[in-house]
């Protein structure tokens, strides 16, 4: 169990700025009047943030990994939360096994 | 707000995170071991899923780790990949009324983008109160820290992640979440734009941009897409 000075430093800094953008939306004025366009925006922004996360390993990475992406696509239409995670490493391993 | 209201609002909480919880628990095993292949002790590793507990900058952090540790690209990386934090913390704050100031700032260190689903849906029927929050916060910190560690010392032992698709979970998650926030023809057309920008960012440019570039394309996509302010009160009709 060792811990270098450097390290510790940059996981502290990580976690300094991850609070700071978890209160600093909290204390910004919640009276905007928000346009509908405006509105639109917004409501995007949880998709738009979590499709462009797991974009390069969904899209970019090979064929193995965007086929199993679109089989937990059809999976979470009809599946818990927990399925479609088992479906995905199922679907994975598979086709690595494969090809 | 009785005693009665308040564990009925834990038991809620719990009922609602717990298999989000236990889709963590890989997750935070491929990371442990992840990052001890970077050469980050286990210590270190399971002390940032602890001050950090943000996976996809963690994830992030770790693709562009070398040592000795770049602190600023962490830093930037970890600004713009958790800069969506903003956003759901202006959504939540007026749901959280009820909440004094101190609870808040506690509350919201578990800030994550589950917990934060969750307490959206929560909010279309109620208000969130402290005990439903912190009952989705709290299960989640303690399957991610404790599965990194786990991860982390067993690292070596493991074996490549690979093999079991256990780097796939990630991915799996995110794609269950995404879903929960289907709209019909509005999200496809944000799906398609961030999924575009960030693979081609990812492609040409790089972690961490792919994030912010993949977030700004589908937000803007969505604004463009929605007719403006005048013509949508003249046009009520809605996407199913």
């Amino acid at each position: 169990m060792t811990i270098d000075a450097t390290v510790l430093l940059a996981i502290i800094v990580m976690g300094a700025v991850t609070y700071l953008t978890r209160v600093v939306g909290f204390l910004l004025p919640s009276t905007l009047a928000l346009s509908p366009r405006a509105q639109a925006a917004f409501d995007a922004i949880p998709p738009a943030v979590l499709v462009a996360v797991i974009a390069p390993t969904a899209l970019a990475t090979g064929w193995r990994e965007t086929l199993a992406a679109l089989i937990c696509v059809a999976a979470a239409a009809r599946l818990p939360l927990l399925g479609v995670v088992g479906v995905g490493v199922v679907a994975i391993v598979a086709l690595r096994a494969i090809g | 707000m009785t005693l009665h209201d308040d564990s009925r609002d834990t038991r809620a909480g719990f009922a609602d995170i717990w298999p989000i919880a236990v889709a963590a628990v890989p997750i935070g095993l491929v990371f442990g071991a992840l990052a001890s292949a970077k050469g980050l002790s286990p210590l270190e590793a399971t002390l940032m899923s602890l001050l950090v507990f943000a996976g996809g900058a963690q994830f992030a952090a770790l693709e562009i780790w070398t040592t000795p540790a770049p602190i600023l690209l962490l830093a930037f990386s970890t600004l713009l990949i958790n800069a969506r934090h903003i956003l759901m913390g202006a959504s939540l704050a007026p749901k959280m009324k009820t909440m004094p100031l101190p609870q808040r700032l506690f509350g919201l260190y578990f800030l994550t983008d589950e917990a934060w689903a969750l307490a959206e849906r929560r909010a279309l029927t109620k208000p969130i109160s402290f005990s439903y929050w912190m009952a989705v916060a709290i299960l989640l910190p303690g399957a991610w820290v404790g599965a990194t560690a786990i991860g982390a010392g067993l690292g070596a032992l493991l074996g490549d992640p690979k093999r079991f698709g256990a780097d796939f979970a990630f991915t799996a998650l995110f794609i269950a979440l995404i879903a929960a926030f289907w709209k019909g023809r509005s999200t496809a057309i944000v799906i398609v734009a961030a999924g575009a920008a960030s693979a081609i960012v990812y492609r040409t440019i790089g972690t961490p941009w792919h994030v912010v570039a993949g977030a700004l394309a589908g937000i803007a996509a969505a604004a463009l897409a929605q007719p403006s302010a005048n013509s949508a009160e003249k046009n009520t009709s809605h996407d199913d």
